[in-house]
């Protein structure tokens, strides 16, 4: 936008501001309610400022939400997804990009088609997978009836169980076989002109340098780019955690799933004590790290962003 | 230092056939100039030598070794691209020593390499930057010390002038001549420029085509064009080419407006009567009074030295070139004289020269 006239730089302002406070407010309002005691919290007042009960509200919700447990295990997955998404997606893009083989296109299209098919769709087959990773294996046996043959034969009854449920496993890699990073990768691979690619053969370099020593530093601010984006989409998973960790006393769950068992209703306190302040309070702690996260990455993807280095 | 020889050297992009069946000797520490417009193949050749275009058929050999089939890297050859394809994410040293880094070379006896080829080019300040950093004419001399720090048996450059600046072009012209006098490793350069041709080079191959039209010293290529195609895009400006009749009785050729040339006997001799192409080179005409061939002339072109004059004759566009401190009348016509060793005939209907 190259017009700039006073009232078009008001109505600008405006709308950022709009913006800007539509996002502030709510998490104002965390904050203030973490601050107050359950009965300041429940009269219908809206609090506007802070009380003073900041720290005992935070412990309630730490100890109650076994805060220090959850988290680790929301970190480990988060860190988990991400990187192995950053390093999949790269040597799936590699491949597809620079290698010709047979069936490559249909190889394209079928990672592409995952674009169509997030968690939430395909969640019940995803279910019945991570309940029993070898089950699609046991399905073959059955259907081709080999596993019949093979209990006449031997005496043995063909079962084939491998359980991710309630492992780390089962958290991480249903999430990481999406399409977006091998898209993300494969067009900035394309970017790249050939004459790199040929200037580094002539220099004696195969495919396996060509990827670590030219590919993966010049898509350093992608990379970048891509953990951020995929820690916090592991991070804020609500859906596929709470299938996948049924036993809450041993494994336990991640953060965002505990949440919501901090928050008072009929379901998690018998509609005991409406004590939000330890729910706000517990929210606080949740967002902390990928609000970090974001803070420190942020320098090294803006700077991708803004030098055109190619 | 290798020599490198093609044996019917082909390449199809599927159906199209973009160089058709190459033969071509290089002899070694020779610099030998690829030149033609673009299109003709010339880059394609070059590529198929580096080894980064398979070939269709034939035979490349590098010294008395077949590269068919070997990679880029196994064949001994070092390249300078038109846009430098310098590695961005490196500096100008490790750019430089990027080779020799791949092939395990330790990284004192590496550094010191890299010094020697950077005090060579004049790099010793930048070898800490980074590319982005760098000018076009720095760029280049990177891009030509990455070739040289292997000490290959081959240069390859392929149009490595076209993205600098006409000034810097002929710098950098005279500075990889210099460097091939001092080294002396076999070199092919392509080009579609005929002045760097003709300054670079020891011999020319012309393209057209994807075949050769000819392989010769620049002189030869300049004053004995094997074809209509080398004498129009041989020089500047290229050789006139008059359609014209012999008439071996009259011992001349006409054109069709009825002005005739005369011949010698050397030259009636090897011609036959009937259609030819005449062709002149214009500045070896010389402008006379009266008599000679009349030329209309339309605009001329003054380039200090010298001055263009456009004109037709027999209908036919030719162009003449007079001194620059010569006065001039637009509207005139003007009357020239060719030297009989200055004439080139060529069959009107293969091209090629004749006698």
């Amino acid at each position: 936008m190259i017009e700039r006239t006073p009232l078009l730089n008001t109505a600008t302002y405006a709308v950022l501001l709009l913006g800007a406070l539509s996002v502030f407010v709510p998490l104002w309002l965390v904050y203030v309610g973490a601050t107050l005691t359950v009965r300041e919290i429940n009269i219908p007042e809206l609090h506007l400022f802070p009380g003073d009960h900041l720290f005992d509200n935070l412990q309630a919700a730490w100890a109650r939400g076994h805060l220090g447990g959850r988290l680790a295990n929301s970190l480990i997955m988060s860190l988990g997804v991400a990187t192995g998404k950053v390093v999949m997606s790269a040597i799936t893009a590699f491949g597809l990009v620079y290698f010709r083989f047979p069936g490559r296109m249909l190889i394209f299209w079928m990672i592409f088609i995952t674009l169509m098919l997030p968690l939430e769709v395909r969640i019940v087959p995803t279910y019945a997978v991570a309940a029993n990773a070898l089950w699609p294996f046991q399905t073959i046996l059955d259907v081709t009836g080999l596993s019949t043959v093979i209990a006449a034969l031997t005496g043995v009854q063909v079962a084939l169980e491998w359980n991710l449920l309630n492992s780390y496993t089962g958290l991480i890699l249903p999430l990481i076989a999406t399409a977006t990073g091998t898209f993300l990768y494969r067009q900035f691979f394309l970017t790249v002109p050939d004459e790199l690619l040929e200037a580094a053969r002539m220099d004696g370099a195969g495919p396996f340098r060509f990827l670590t020593e030219f590919l993966l530093p010049l898509s350093r601010a992608n990379m970048a780019a891509l953990f951020t984006i995929m820690f916090l989409y592991a991070w804020n998973q609500y859906l596929w955690p709470l299938l996948a960790t049924p036993d809450r006393a041993g494994f336990g769950t991640t953060s965002v799933v505990e949440l919501k068992m901090l928050a008072p209703s009929v379901l998690t306190n018998g509609g005991g004590t409406p004590d939000w302040n330890v729910a706000m309070a517990g929210c606080l702690i949740v967002m902390l790290p990928p609000l970090l996260l974001v803070a420190f990455m942020q320098r090294y993807f803006v700077r991708g962003l803004i030098a055109t280095e190619k | 230092m290798a020599a490198v020889t093609l044996r019917r050297v082909k390449k199809n992009y599927g159906p199209t056939t973009v160089v058709h069946g190459v033969d071509l000797e290089i002899n070694a520490g020779e610099f030998v100039v690829i030149l033609g417009p673009s299109g003709c193949g010339k880059s394609t050749l070059l590529r198929m030598i580096a080894g980064l275009e398979a070939i269709t058929d034939g035979e490349i050999a590098i010294g008395e070794k077949i590269v068919n089939t070997l990679e880029p890297r196994e064949r001994g050859c070092a390249m300078v691209f038109q846009n430098y394809a310098l590695y961005p994410h490196m500096t100008v040293a490790e750019n430089i020593g990027y080779a020799l880094k791949v092939a395990g070379m330790g990284k004192a006896e590496r550094t010191a390499r890299i010094k020697a080829v950077g005090d060579m080019l004049g790099l010793t300040e930048f070898l800490e930057r980074k590319p982005m950093q760098l000018s076009g004419g720095q760029r280049q001399r990177v891009a030509m010390g990455r070739a040289m720090i292997r000490e290959p048996d081959v240069f390859l450059y392929d149009e490595p002038l076209s993205n600098l600046d006409a000034r810097l072009r002929v710098a950098m012209r005279v500075e990889i001549r210099r460097l091939h006098q001092r080294l002396g490793t076999t070199s092919l350069f392509v080009t579609h420029d005929q002045v760097e041709a003709m300054t670079l080079a020891d011999r020319i191959v012309v393209m057209n085509k994807g075949i050769i039209e000819q392989v010769g010293t620049p002189d030869e290529v300049y004053h004995r064009p094997a074809s209509t195609y080398v004498a129009g895009f041989v020089g500047s400006p290229g050789l006139n080419l008059l359609h014209a009749t012999v008439d071996k009785a009259a011992l001349c050729i006409r054109f069709k407006d009825g002005q005739s040339i005369a011949l010698d006997q050397e030259q009636a001799a090897s011609l036959s009567d009937g259609p030819v192409v005449f062709g002149f080179r214009a500045e070896q005409t010389q402008v006379v009074e009266q008599g000679g061939l009349k030329i209309a002339s339309s605009f001329n072109e003054a380039l200090g030295s010298s001055r263009l004059l456009h004109g037709l004759l027999a209908d036919e566009e030719a162009v003449i070139s007079i001194p620059g401190d010569q006065p001039f009348n637009v509207t005139s016509s003007i009357n020239v004289t060719i030297p009989s060793k200055a004439m080139h005939f060529f069959d009107p209907e293969s091209g090629r020269r004749i006698g």
